[in-house]
């Protein structure tokens, strides 16, 4: 699957999702944590909808801030993981 | 200074200070005879009990114990020791009729069931979070539970078996709400809230549950001032040496297990250091932690403060409403 396309179809789940404020704008780094933009509830929203999306499975090692908290860090996280499979 | 400093209080000063409060407050503001508390054998409740037991007698103070099926029974007899100490009219209303005619055990068993589907009679459960201190780790809810032979397993919960379990469960604090104040009602008193200012602060509470109250005596205080307190004021040695828990989920669960990132005493250094501007390097020291646990900690407190501002704001009108709006703020 092209990078892209991971981009973008992360970028427009949490837009729909999580951005209730549609004066804001979010890009690629983000921090969705650090700002609030997702909460623990979100993260498991998340989590369900890119292992399901892209029938993954992440292990517990991977639930980290540093693949999840920006859409450039989630797009190269699930780049990598959808390569190496 | 050390850490221990910071936390200080005078404890007879303060509780000098909270019963003139409460006793305005319930007397003057509210034109009440006296408070509910809700006593659930853990340090705030006590602490709250006897602080209006000194503020407005203890004949005007109602403890109610409300246990549930999950209960622990340890929960129940240091509610009653209490009670007795200070003299307090104790009455005690099994809630779990109401829980199991509004659903919440087979709402809860329907959302565990669909993450592990033998999940039954004589199965245990507790929702837990990883430690923060063990890495960069994202807040992501797990459920553990026992098998009737002791087995235990923990799996990851998805959004909807999550919300749907936490959702059920607070049915708990909602109808232990409604008693209060069914018999503040019946009694023309008011409903005492039990929240120290770590739950307070970081929303660790049930909105229209325990998050609902007409005064809320400790909601300014650190647990660990609380705990001061409770040995000024004489609380049982039983209640004041238990582990907080949150004697919710079937399963034994401690209150970091489920919300907190840490023990309450080094979370009350945290949230202090981060509400004083104390550099997390002297924190880190003070608590034995690096500088990066201790920012994480910081990360975890901004974040649930955040998350959980919605519990905190009344009703919002779409405008103001006078000359209610007048009266509030005379009240205030």
């Amino acid at each position: 699957m092209a990078h892209n396309d991971v981009r973008d179809t992360v970028h427009e789940f949490i837009r729909k999702n999580f951005v209730f404020d549609d004066t804001k704008t979010i890009d690629g780094h983000t921090s969705l944590l650090g700002t609030g933009i997702i909460d623990s509830t979100g993260i498991l929203e998340l989590i369900g909808f890119l292992e399901t999306n892209y029938n993954v499975k992440f292990h517990d090692a991977e639930l980290i801030g540093e693949n999840f908290d920006s859409i450039d860090k989630i797009t190269a996280f699930l780049g990598a993981k959808l390569n190496g499979r | 200074m050390t850490s221990a400093d910071w936390l200080k209080i005078d404890p007879e000063q303060e509780i000098e200070k909270i019963t003139r409060v409460i006793h305005r407050t319930v007397r003057r503001t509210m034109r009440r005879r006296g408070a509910v508390v809700g006593v659930s054998g853990g340090i705030d409740s006590a602490v709250c009990a006897a602080l209006c037991a000194r503020a407005l007698g203890s004949e005007n103070v109602l403890a109610l114990l409300m246990p549930e099926r999950d209960s622990s029974a340890l929960s129940k007899r240091l509610g009653r020791e209490l009670a007795e100490k200070f003299s307090l009219q104790c009455l005690e209303e099994d809630i779990t009729p109401v829980l199991d005619g509004a659903g919440c055990y087979d709402r809860q068993l329907d959302a565990i069931t669909r993450l592990v589907p033998e999940y039954g009679v004589g199965w245990k459960n507790k929702i837990v979070l990883p430690s923060i201190l063990d890495g960069d780790r994202l807040n992501v809810s797990r459920l553990t539970v026992q098998s009737p032979s002791g087995e235990y397993r923990t799996e990851r919960l998805s959004v909807d078996q999550y919300c749907q379990l936490v959702a059920a469960t607070n049915f708990k604090q909602r109808i232990r709400t409604m008693m209060e104040y069914y018999h503040a009602d019946r009694l023309n008193y008011a409903v005492c809230g039990t929240p120290n200012r770590l739950e307070y602060d970081q929303g660790f509470f049930v909105k229209g549950g325990d998050g609902l109250a007409d005064f809320k005596p400790i909601a300014h205080l650190y647990k660990t001032q609380v705990y001061a307190l409770a040995r000024a004021l004489g609380v049982p040695d039983g209640i004041c040496s238990r582990t907080p828990t949150t004697d919710t989920y079937s399963l034994e669960q401690t209150q970091e297990e489920f919300y907190f990132a840490l023990p309450y005493d080094k979370m009350d250094v945290c949230l202090y250091s981060c509400n004083n501007n104390i550099p997390p390097q002297e924190t880190a020291d003070a608590l034995g932690l690096t500088v990066d646990q201790v920012l994480r900690v910081f990360r975890d407190i901004e974040s649930k403060r955040r998350a959980t501002l919605p519990l905190h704001l009344p009703a919002l009108t779409m405008e103001t409403v006078e000359p209610i709006a007048a009266m509030i703020s005379e009240c205030k």
